[in-house]
């Protein structure tokens, strides 16, 4: 197809044609960011985490006294057992997504220092007995914690547990010691120190990290007999008996321990409080996405349109010396497909430096390459698409048009 | 005269009326969504204290050891025990507070409501006239109560709502971990946003229930929540935190005048120094005096995700207007032989002009009001989310006239052109050309 007559055709419109090249480039632009943006946030969103996330109520107790912890916690694990479809109860320090970090540095010989810059800084999970089998933690390598290592830990008013064992998440294990195996392996600080009995996969932290993904896994998990460090109960049941029983644990704690407070949430409705924010700034962008997509096809179909129909005799004459409906129709696609080509390509420069800019500011990470291509087809296919209802009407212009005086 | 270029507008209009309702949708679709996101902006970086937060700093001091030091290194967010009780009894400032949060078992006389957790704040007495913040009944308690360790509370306005049916409370007793306050004030509507000095707690979440004094807090050894970070071999204890070396309370001053801040800025240099001098500091000097609106900034409390929404809208809007301007330009360009029969028969420019304009106005405001509604409607779509800013996205009065000045302004703009070309013309030529 001859382009020539097309380009003599759109130096005649400088401005129009302009301002649908900028239309289209800045819609890539937006377009390409915009799409890796949600993308990122859906990522966080879908954060693995192992445990049995859709099996799990948590109930927290405030207000407790401390002095009486020995004899309240196992009083009141086993008012919660008999719950009818617990299937299992224990109690931990914390839980994954609840905002309640315990975090502590680590260094990885006994001469680290309690503040050394290079220390990793983890999560401590303090696990009453059997929540490891409540959580539904997955052991990748070496055991679980044995009753008498529950038995001996307490933290009181300490930082660290007197415990000597840990349990780390796979993500700990491989960043702390790539290549070996993390079983028998110590952590120190100062005078406490901890060695490696099992290997978990991976459970989030109370916080995600929005910047460094791995760094929402690094979680480690301590034995712990009852101390008033630990408060909240952690129940596993079927999924649909969930609410049920938060309300009858809710109930029954409040009636053994009235001076305290209980709250109750499911561990699924905890999750998505936690990423409500991000889920609804996706559901933003994508909307926004889509109107700005669609006000692009609106403003092609509309000068298409226009030009459509100024240019009624001259198709008009084109078809009466020869032309089909397919060269009409051909003309206007391919027009279209040569101002979509240079509004993308200038698209993609500009998406390439809005995300250096981003990157710069607001520590996004690199925008991957195929986003760029992504976006041109997107707009090509879009394009294309638009022109098609007016090129339609072109070509359904008789030739006895060109007879008639303007 | 304008009524018939009106009525022009309209009659050119509904000549093709796919395409007019085309480009005033192209509008509306665009200023609607940008405004949406840009308002949701405008509530979020808002200022939590028109007119009051120029005066208000918050100071920093560096009390950690040499562990990790480089010239220069940003201090600590909060302060000790030690430095905030010296900075407040020093009463360098106008006004001053120093504050932490926390929550605390609340139980009230009537046996009707279950106890339940309250958001507390432990602050001083010159927070409530420091902020400025209204009182429904009552009022603050002062520096003689802070003094006492006085069990008393300053409760919100929506707690006397549910405790006490909005009625007076004042002089009644709340049971808050098993201690009897003493009800003094009860607040009038005040949020402000973000909340700005207990920024650990949810920058856009609620506000807390009550307020008491911070001795009778740690009297009684509330729970503090929030953030506190230790250096040397202490542990946040909470049992001790007036002896370690841990910061974990926040201070705000009040100075009035850019001489007053110099002054305070010394004075917070040579308390560094006597510490440094002492032995306590091991760092030398190392304070910062930041306004309200910058340690905002510099906490990074407005979203950087709500900022990259913005630019995006931005970016939208752009394309929008782009958008608009084209389908005008291609529109006007087409009547150039119309505008060429009025010029002949004795149309002035200036006439062709306002019908141009008019016709490109009349699409605008269409444009502008269609844009509104649907900002309106994407507004409600924002509070529907369960987001904890959700609920402060409403539409104001500078947003709503920027959205009309955009959509005919824009539209005018792209009315401009055509107009100014179409009547260069010779109506001559024009005329010759058909």
């Amino acid at each position: 197809m001859d382009v020539l007559p097309i380009f003599a055709s759109l130096r005649k419109h400088r401005i129009p044609t302009l301002l649908i090249v900028m239309e289209i480039a800045l819609a890539c632009a937006v377009l390409c960011n915009a799409v890796f943006m949600i993308s990122r946030r859906i990522g966080d969103i879908h954060l693995p985490n192992a445990i049995a996330e859709q099996e799990i109520t948590t109930i927290k107790l405030r207000g407790t006294d401390p002095k009486l912890v020995t004899s309240d916690i196992p009083r009141n694990l086993a008012a919660l057992r008999n719950i009818a479809g617990v299937q299992a109860a224990a109690i931990a320090s914390t839980v994954p997504l609840s905002h309640q970090n315990w975090g502590w540095s680590f260094g990885l010989t006994q001469a680290s220092s309690v503040t050394d810059q290079n220390n990793t800084n983890v999560t401590l999970y303090f696990l009453g007995e059997g929540a490891d089998k409540t959580f539904g933690l997955q052991l990748r390598e070496g055991r679980f914690f044995n009753a008498t290592e529950y038995a001996d830990s307490t933290v009181g008013n300490a930082a660290l547990p007197t415990t000597h064992v840990v349990i780390v998440n796979e993500t700990v294990a491989k960043q702390l010691w790539p290549g070996q195996s993390a079983l028998g392996k110590t952590i120190y600080s100062g005078p406490n120190y901890f060695t490696v009995v099992g290997v978990v996969a991976d459970v989030l932290r109370p916080f995600v990290s929005t910047q460094n993904e791995q760094k929402s896994y690094y979680a480690t998990f301590y034995p712990m007999a009852p101390d008033p460090a630990l408060g909240y109960y952690i129940l596993r049941s079927a999924p649909a008996d969930r609410d049920r029983i938060m309300k009858e644990a809710v109930q029954k704690l409040q009636e053994i321990n009235p001076a305290a407070v209980a709250t109750g949430v499911t561990y699924e409705s905890m999750r998505d409080q936690y990423f409500a924010n991000t889920s609804s700034m996706v559901w933003t962008l994508t909307l926004v996405c889509a109107v700005m997509l669609a006000v692009t096809a609106f403003g092609i179909v509309g000068l298409t349109s226009f030009w459509v129909g100024q240019r009624r005799r001259q198709i008009g004459i084109r078809r009466a010396v020869g032309a089909t409906r397919g060269d009409i129709l051909r003309y206007f696609r391919t027009e279209n497909f040569l101002l979509s080509t240079v509004g993308v390509i200038i698209g993609m420069g500009m998406a390439f430096a809005i995300n250096l800019y981003l990157m710069q500011h607001y520590e996004l990470s690199r925008m991957p390459w195929y986003y760029l291509p992504g976006g041109a087809i997107a707009l090509w296919l879009l394009g294309q698409f638009a022109v098609m209802g007016p090129a339609m009407r072109a070509a359904a212009v008789p030739p006895v048009v060109a007879t008639h005086s303007a | 005269m304008l009524a018939y270029y009106f009525d022009l507008a309209l009659r050119s209009l509904k000549r093709n009326r796919a395409l007019t309702a085309l480009m005033v949708l192209a509008i509306a679709l665009g200023i609607g969504a940008s405004m949406t996101t840009l308002t949701v902006l405008h509530v979020l970086s808002g200022d939590p204290l028109p007119g009051r937060s120029g005066s208000i700093y918050y100071p920093q001091l560096d009390p950690q050891d040499m562990k990790d030091y480089t010239p220069g290194v940003e201090p600590p967010e909060q302060l000790t025990w030690t430095d905030g009780m010296y900075l407040l009894r020093a009463k360098r400032a106008t006004r001053q507070a120093l504050m932490t949060g926390g929550m605390v078992p609340l139980q009230s006389a009537q046996s009707s409501i279950d106890p339940f957790q309250a958001a507390a704040l432990y602050t001083t007495a010159d927070f409530f006239p420091m902020f400025g913040v209204p009182f429904k009944y009552g009022n603050g308690w002062g520096a003689g109560e802070d003094g006492s360790k006085a069990r008393v509370v300053v409760i919100t306005s929506d707690l006397n709502d549910k405790l006490f049916g909005g009625k007076n409370s004042i002089g009644q007793i709340l049971r808050l971990k098993e201690a009897a306050f003493r009800i003094v004030g009860v607040l009038g509507d005040w949020h402000p946003n973000p909340h700005f000095y207990e920024w650990y707690m949810g920058s856009y979440a609620s506000d807390e229930d009550v307020y008491l004094p911070l001795s009778a807090s740690r009297d009684l050894l509330m729970e503090h929540d929030g953030s506190t970070e230790c250096w040397g071999n202490s542990g946040g204890d909470q049992s001790h935190l007036e002896t370690v070396n841990c910061t974990w309370l926040q201070f705000w001053v009040q100075l009035d005048s850019p001489a007053r801040v110099a002054a305070y800025n010394d004075f917070l240099q040579h308390y560094s120094q006597d510490q440094h001098a002492m032995g306590r500091f091991m760092r030398p000097p190392n304070v910062r005096l930041r306004t309200m609106m910058q340690w905002l900034d510099h906490i990074k409390v407005v979203p950087s995700d709500t900022r990259l929404q913005t630019w995006l809208a931005l970016g939208f809007l752009a394309v929008c207007l782009i958008n608009t301007v084209g389908l005008m330009l291609a529109k006007f360009m087409r009547r150039a032989g119309e505008l060429g029969v009025r010029r002949a028969l004795g149309a002035s420019q200036r006439a062709l002009f306002g019908q141009l304009l008019m016709e490109s106005g009349v699409i605008g405001i269409a444009g502008g009001l269609g844009g509104l509604l649907l900002a309106l409607l994407g507004l409600w779509l924002v509070r529907q989310q369960p987001a904890d800013y959700a609920k402060l996205a409403h539409m104001d009065i500078t947003m709503l006239s920027a959205t009309f000045v955009l959509a005919v302004g824009a539209s005018l703009l792209a009315g401009l052109l055509p107009a100014w070309r179409a009547c260069r013309i010779a109506p001559a030529l024009q005329l010759k050309g058909n």
